[in-house]
């Protein structure tokens, strides 16, 4: 029996449903519109050098070891907790790969698993301090990260271990392969219209749902155009990195993550136990959610992900380094906040930790390309977070 | 002929968009106690606060008289300088601090920049005395109970000298004996020629104590009562709040009882603290469907506890007894089994324990049986929408969409949601605690209605409540508990609210 909906759900005026659209969105649209104007903004002061395909190449290259911690934060800051500990979990976990592979000439394919399975119970011990003995995660990631950053140091005697079989290295700095000779990466072009023809067919089954179930849909127009704007905007991306070498190997897991973790956050039930836990932990704890388990699996999961931000990055460098992965624990939380995500709980998405993380790292490449100092860069990054926030928390207000 | 001390005239209040207060009029005597009464939303405690400067002047229209001066209010400070003080529904103690500290913050008695410790002792055991409250000053505000906070409350708004004395709700989270003790100092007070404005849903309250009422409706002064002169009862004050006559507060509702669905023998619970203290001793009930039992008690007899330590063992530690569920026993080691068990509670905590206020409708309804709207482990949200929808017009929650936060809505459609939650889990039995608590006359009704179609479907009700008529008019059963001992059952036939009360003050050493 399926209930007869007369009236529709989204309010009776209808006139008024793009006004409320645009509220309903407007945080995510305004972090897409900060990243937009930071993009051109730079694009500006560096004569163009921003958008080269050069340059976004090495854009995505630089940042995909933050943007990986950057969705596993985004998780651990829904459920209302932080995680101090990802930068030094990566670099042990990078050194431990390093000893497996280098040292003892490991397969890289078994290193890795190795590695990820170390991730999880790091996680894990953490994960049992803050969901079982219930002590504040501040706390037991501020001992985590200065426990591990002092194994890291241990296990490699304070030196760097280098070099990694190339077969690992390719992982962060190698690309797709090609099926054509020429100049342009014709696969990454056909992946871009591989992905343009899913995004479309899916969009289009979501509407049609919603119209048969009677629900307000955008108007055609808006919906059209928006539609659009996103197949334009992939395939003009995907077109500028054939031009280069195509799309890079980290570019595909990086997506990967992104796609599960917006699926898993968005349409599963654990994904709103996730964020029912951070909303309000005793009313969730009532409605049946084991808040306990769930909370200790986030971590379990941040432990796993910080585990492959770590084989990334030492991939990337092609060295395991007593200082890897120094302060990325704040660069993924400062993307979390600047991405909407509220550090009280149950608010945040995984496209806006994505984005924040965007912005952090456009301003950090930028900024360099202008040929600032690590100085400034720092100082610049900081006032940003705060005003990232504080904007977000003015509108909020103001809503209210 | 008295003096008036407070008049408030044409009073105009807009939020953007709502005219929450349309040329409202309040003449409050010297030395009288007024009662504001209206449903919820009516414009109540807007009106309290331009009269208390939170809403500074100029932000309304309209003139504030005090003492037959005209008052322009910038904020709270002005107000209670001239000895206006508002105690709110939500109490305003820091509860980590003593008893002292809380009377006399903002305001220290200090000796050249240093806090004089012996002065504030001795002034806050005179202001306790004055109240009634025999704890020590530097007890904990945490440690004393409620119906004591709200006496630390009022104690700290003597302290302003004060002229005025408005209560927000002051006995909505107090049981009997705490209301009675209260209301009685607040008539002492009055003997000593304090006036006071008084709010709240408990009109048996407002009839005893006070002098005149004033009703407000929809942001709009309906009338004043004079309570010695007209003819003022409750169903009068119900007329001029709701604009009609409620004939009868409680829907009708004939009894169609079948077996046994539930069965508690032997059930001892400790305290998840204090391991050694027994909160609940050897209770034994039972419920059968279709029947809406009661549980009467006053604060701190265990009712919560026993209803959250049946739920899954959401309370309590060292948990002994049998559940019986149609003949058969359960064990429900967790909330989620209990709720698969065909269990559900609605808790007398909407806001702290029931719903996710910063979560939309429909992720309320149905965070508890978000199986029921999954397929292949992916979540329909159509089907969410169209399930949070139907339980909209049925339970005729009142928003303008479902996709409004829960955070945004007033008290009595935040206990549909609850409701619409806990009977979207398809229970059997549903445990009710407080369902009408902080909830205008006219919700009340609809929220009773609810609960009769749910016996009438078969389902069988527990329900707990502090306001012995509310249990009178609703329950087929009514136990009784004491201490954490259930000290007796009565019948619907049998019972009233004297036999209650006996049974309900039943102590260990006495019984």
């Amino acid at each position: 029996m399926q209930p007869q909906i007369k009236t529709n759900p989204t309010g009776s005026q209808k006139n008024s449903s793009i006004k409320s659209l645009f509220q309903v969105n407007f945080r995510q649209y305004s972090m897409i519109i900060a990243l937009v104007f930071i993009m051109v903004l730079f694009q500006i002061i560096t004569d163009g050098l921003l958008l080269k395909p050069l340059n976004i190449t090495n854009l995505i290259l630089q940042n995909s070891y933050i943007l990986v911690l950057a969705v596993g934060m985004l998780l651990v800051i829904v459920t209302g907790h932080i995680d101090l500990s990802v930068g030094s979990i990566a670099a042990f976990v990078g050194a431990i790969s390093a000893i497996m592979m280098v040292n003892y000439e490991m397969s890289p394919f078994l290193a890795i698993i190795i590695s990820l399975v170390l991730g999880a119970v790091i996680g894990a011990w953490q994960g049992f301090w803050i969901a079982y003995v219930r002590i504040p995660a501040f706390i037991v990631t501020l001992a985590g990260m200065l426990l591990f950053r002092g194994l890291t140091m241990i296990v490699l005697e304070g030196k760097s271990i280098a070099p990694f079989p190339e077969s690992f290295q390719k992982i962060s700095s190698g690309f797709i392969p090609d099926i054509s000779g020429g100049s342009l990466h014709l696969l990454t072009i056909l992946i871009g219209i591989a992905l343009s023809i899913i995004i479309i067919f899916l969009q289009l089954k979501n509407r049609r749902n919603q119209l048969k179930h009677r629900f307000d849909v955008q108007p055609l127009g808006l919906f059209i155009l928006k539609l659009v704007g996103m197949i334009l905007i992939l395939n003009i991306f995907t077109f500028v990195l054939a031009t280069y070498e195509g799309i890079p190997n980290i570019l595909i897991v990086l997506g990967i993550l992104i796609v599960i973790y917006t699926f898993v956050t968005n349409k599963t039930k654990a994904g709103r136990h996730i964020y029912a836990i951070g909303g309000n932990e005793k009313a969730a704890l009532l409605s049946g959610i084991k808040t306990k388990k769930m909370t200790f699996m986030v971590f379990v999961n941040m432990g796993v992900l910080s585990a492959l931000s770590g084989l990334l990055f030492a991939a990337r460098l092609n060295a395991a380094t007593p200082k890897a992965g120094n302060l990325f624990e704040l660069d993924a939380i400062a993307a979390c906040f600047i991405g909407g995500a509220s550090a009280y709980g149950g608010i945040g998405t995984i496209p806006g930790a994505i984005i924040g993380g965007l912005v952090m790292g456009i301003m950090n490449n930028g900024m360099s390309l202008m040929g600032l100092g690590i100085d400034w860069q720092q100082g610049i990054k900081g006032l940003v977070l705060l005003a990232a926030v504080a904007f977000d928390i003015y509108n909020k207000n103001k809503a209210q | 002929m008295t003096n008036i001390i407070l008049e408030m005239r044409n009073i105009t209040k807009e939020f953007p968009g709502v005219k929450a207060l349309e040329n409202v009029n309040l003449k409050v005597k010297e030395g009288e106690i007024h009662a504001l009464c209206g449903e919820n939303g009516a414009g109540k405690s807007t009106l309290m606060k331009v009269l208390s400067g939170v809403y500074p002047h100029g932000e309304y229209t309209g003139d504030i008289l005090f003492q037959n001066e005209v008052c322009t209010f910038k904020d709270i400070k002005q107000s209670e300088d001239l000895g206006i003080v508002i105690i709110h529904q939500e109490l305003a103690l820091v509860p980590e601090l003593t008893i002292a500290e809380n009377l006399f913050l903002g305001n220290e008695i200090v000796n050249k920049g240093v806090i004089d410790w012996n002065e504030t002792i001795i002034r806050t055991k005179a202001l306790l005395q004055k109240v009634g409250l025999s704890e020590s000053p530097n007890a904990k505000v945490s440690d004393i109970g409620v119906g004591k906070q709200q006496l630390v409350e009022i104690a700290k708004a003597l302290s302003k000298d004060v002229k005025l004395l408005i209560l927000d709700e002051p006995t909505a989270s107090l049981n009997e004996d705490d209301s009675e003790n209260l209301l009685n100092l607040l008539l002492e007070f009055k003997k000593q020629g304090m006036s006071a404005i008084i709010i709240s849903h408990k009109l048996n309250e407002i009839e005893k104590v006070s002098d005149s009422i004033t009703i407000l409706r929809d942001g709009k002064t309906i009338e004043t009562l004079d309570v010695m002169h007209d003819q003022v009862d409750e169903n009068r004050i119900i007329k001029g709040m709701v604009g009609r006559d409620l004939t009868n507060r409680y829907p009708e509702r004939i009894p169609k009882i079948g077996d046994v669905v539930l069965e508690v023998r032997d059930w001892n619970v400790y305290h998840p603290k204090h391991l050694e203290r027994k909160v609940l001793d050897n209770i034994n009930f039972t419920i059968r469907k279709g029947e809406i039992v009661g549980i009467a008690g006053l604060m701190g007899a265990g009712r919560t506890e026993l209803a959250m330590s049946l739920f899954g063992k959401a309370y309590g530690k060292n948990i002994t007894g049998k559940i019986i569920k149609n003949g058969k026993e359960v064990q429900f080691k967790d909330v989620a089994t209990a709720i698969q068990n065909g269990l559900a509670y609605v808790s007398e905590d909407r806001k702290g324990n029931g719903l996710i206020l910063m979560e939309d409708i429909k992720q309320n309804i149905t965070l508890a049986t978000l199986n029921r709207i999954t397929k292949n482990a992916v979540l329909d949200k159509n089907k969410e929408i169209m399930v949070a929808e139907e339980y909209r017009q049925k339970f005729r929650i009142k928003t303008p969409s479902i996709f409004q936060k829960a955070g945004n809505l007033s008290g009595g459609n935040q206990q549909k949601i609850v409701l619409s939650k806990w009977v979207f889990s398809e229970p059997d039995i549903l445990i009710l605690d407080e369902p009408t608590r902080g909830i205008d006359v006219g919700s009340k009704y609809e929220i009773y209605s609810i609960i009769n179609d749910l016996v009438n479907e078969g389902k069988s009700i527990l329900m707990i409540s502090s306001e012995l008529p509310e249990l009178l008019g609703m329950c087929d059963r009514i136990y009784v508990m004491s201490e954490g001992r259930i000290t007796g059952e009565v019948l619907r036939q049998e019972a009233n609210q004297e036999k209650l009360m006996k049974y309900m003050t039943k102590s260990k050493v006495r019984g």
